[in-house]
């Protein structure tokens, strides 16, 4: 869905590494003080620089952050709603207390999302699992993800062609008269789905399974001691800059 | 074909009987035995209880009364059996979008193989043979999704090839083909060297694959015969809901 097929080195890198190094990024951001301005400039440039060694092109990564600012939205109140010490700018009395909390949220904020695209976008969903099954992730969890991803597209079709199927017979495809259309079409989906399940799994027990899928893909490959250090590099310079930056202020 | 004294049924259902959670009996009493590399048309009106009888040969569903034996192994509940009976009859379902579940032919392959407990090379290898046999190797790292349907039909009986089971049943496998795909699956299935149950209303398609045909309604068997002859036989058909396609003679087809 995110990902975008190329060759780099990035790309070649084993998915758990690329997780690890992700979470640990993300956990040295969110440790910076705010007030270090010039460490979120690091991150920044780190960031730059991983996405030009994926190729990832900056109009991809900014188009798809956008996906932050409903959750960031707070971040652009706080400067008006803080109370205590206020500067005046463009004629707005803004709060200095509320200023750097916006601007903490919105850097961590946008920093993490930016990390988590690059990962999304150089880790196809199979190998995102892979790697969080062999960083020993809870089963259940990798097995339902693994479902959704195989039978999305399923359900997808089936409510494509159940669409087709009203339109055909004259359902007017105007938004808002075609709620009640679409909401017996979700309960008509749900139920589908419901029975697909049941027939999934009939079918899964006649293979010989037994409650937990075979270990096959979690002990081929897996990541070697130099892709683990290849990785590292990001999260080692960003614990540096983050250790910096706590004893520097 | 009647199966000499001394072999083994592959199958060996006696007198069987289940009824739904509802009450409403499926199976009212089905004998039915099958020699080692038979094959056999299970035919019958919809609702007949086809696939009903067909979960039963792997212990999917429990019988209510009567037994089933695989390859002398008496169908019982515990694990070991179980195992050991789904390893034996591997079942190809109607739909391949409900057997392939994941997210690459290779995967979907390797998972019936991989819970019989084998593993690297051997797996591996297993997996080639399937696809092999089904002539879908070039495809093996692909999603299912993308394949067409005549393909993920031909994968799902991958799937199941990969057990090496004994006996093989397929259920309504050439429906939703089109003609080139149905008679691709044909060849593939005449070249398997296994017992083969394939449970249709295809009529054509039953006289093109198998020798024995018997019809399953309303719970009963009420034929078994050699499938020219039950096909043959118009009343009979009519009886029990079956119709040979517009302009099909079976005395005339060349198989």
């Amino acid at each position: 869905m995110l990902y975008r097929d190329a060759a780099s080195p990035v790309h070649r890198l084993p998915p758990e590494a690329k997780i690890v190094a992700m979470v640990l990024f993300t956990f040295a951001v969110v440790a910076t003080p705010r007030e270090a301005f010039w460490a979120f400039g690091a991150y920044a440039l780190l960031v730059v620089l991983v996405a030009a060694l994926a190729r990832v092109g900056p109009g991809w990564l900014l188009s798809r952050a956008l996906i932050e600012l409903p959750f960031v939205a707070f971040a652009f109140a706080l400067p008006l709603l803080a109370a205590g010490e206020r500067v005046q700018w463009l004629g707005m009395s803004l709060a200095v207390e509320g200023l750097y909390g916006g601007w903490n949220i919105l850097a961590k904020g946008t920093l993490g999302v930016l990390a988590s695209l690059l990962l999304a976008a150089t880790t196809s969903t199979r190998d995102l699992l892979l790697g969080l099954d062999r960083l020993r992730c809870p089963q259940i969890l990798t097995q339902i993800a693994t479902f959704m991803l195989r039978y999305l597209d399923v359900l997808i079709g089936e409510s494509r062609r159940m669409r087709v199927a009203r339109l055909s017979r004259g359902d007017d495809p105007r938004f808002f008269w075609q709620l009640r259309g679409f909401a017996a079409g979700i309960g008509a989906l749900f139920l589908r789905a419901f029975e697909r399940g049941e027939r999934v799994y009939l079918a899964m027990l006649a293979r010989g399974y037994d409650g937990r899928m075979p270990a096959v893909w979690r002990e081929t490959g897996g990541a070697t001691a130099a892709q683990w250090a290849a990785a590292a590099t990001v999260p080692v310079v960003a614990a540096g800059v983050a250790a910096a930056a706590l004893v520097l202020t | 074909m009647i199966a000499p004294v001394e072999t083994v049924a592959a199958l060996a259902v006696r007198d069987l009987h289940y009824a739904y959670p509802d009450g409403h009996p499926a199976l009212r009493g089905v004998t039915l035995t099958v020699a080692p590399g038979e094959r056999v048309a299970l035919l019958g009106p919809n609702g007949a209880g086809k696939t009903t009888l067909v979960l039963h040969l792997n212990g999917i569903l429990a019988a209510a009364s009567g037994d089933v034996s695989v390859g002398g192994l008496p169908v019982r509940g515990d694990r070991a059996t179980l195992a050991e009976v789904r390893r034996r009859v591997g079942i190809v379902f109607q739909d391949p979008d409900d057997q392939l579940f994941l997210p690459t032919v290779a995967e979907d392959v390797a998972f019936g193989p991989a819970n019989l407990g084998l593993r690297g090379a051997q797996l591996r290898e297993r997996v080639a043979q399937a696809l092999a046999a089904v002539g879908m190797s070039a495809h093996a790292d692909r999603s299912p999704h993308h394949l067409s349907f005549g393909q993920r039909r031909r994968v799902a009986v991958a799937t199941v090839l990969a057990m090496r089971p004994q006996v093989l049943v397929l259920d309504e496998p050439s429906s939703n083909l089109d003609p080139a795909a149905r008679r691709e699956l044909a060849e593939i299935l005449r070249a398997l060297p296994v017992t083969l149950l394939l449970v249709t209303h295809d009529l054509p398609y039953a006289l093109e694959l198998c020798e024995r045909a018997v019809i399953l309604d309303e719970g009963r068997l009420v034929a078994d015969a050699g499938t020219r002859e039950l096909l043959a036989d118009a009343e009979v058909l009519a009886r029990h809901r079956l119709e040979l396609p517009y302009g099909f003679a079976p005395g005339l087809a060349t198989g």
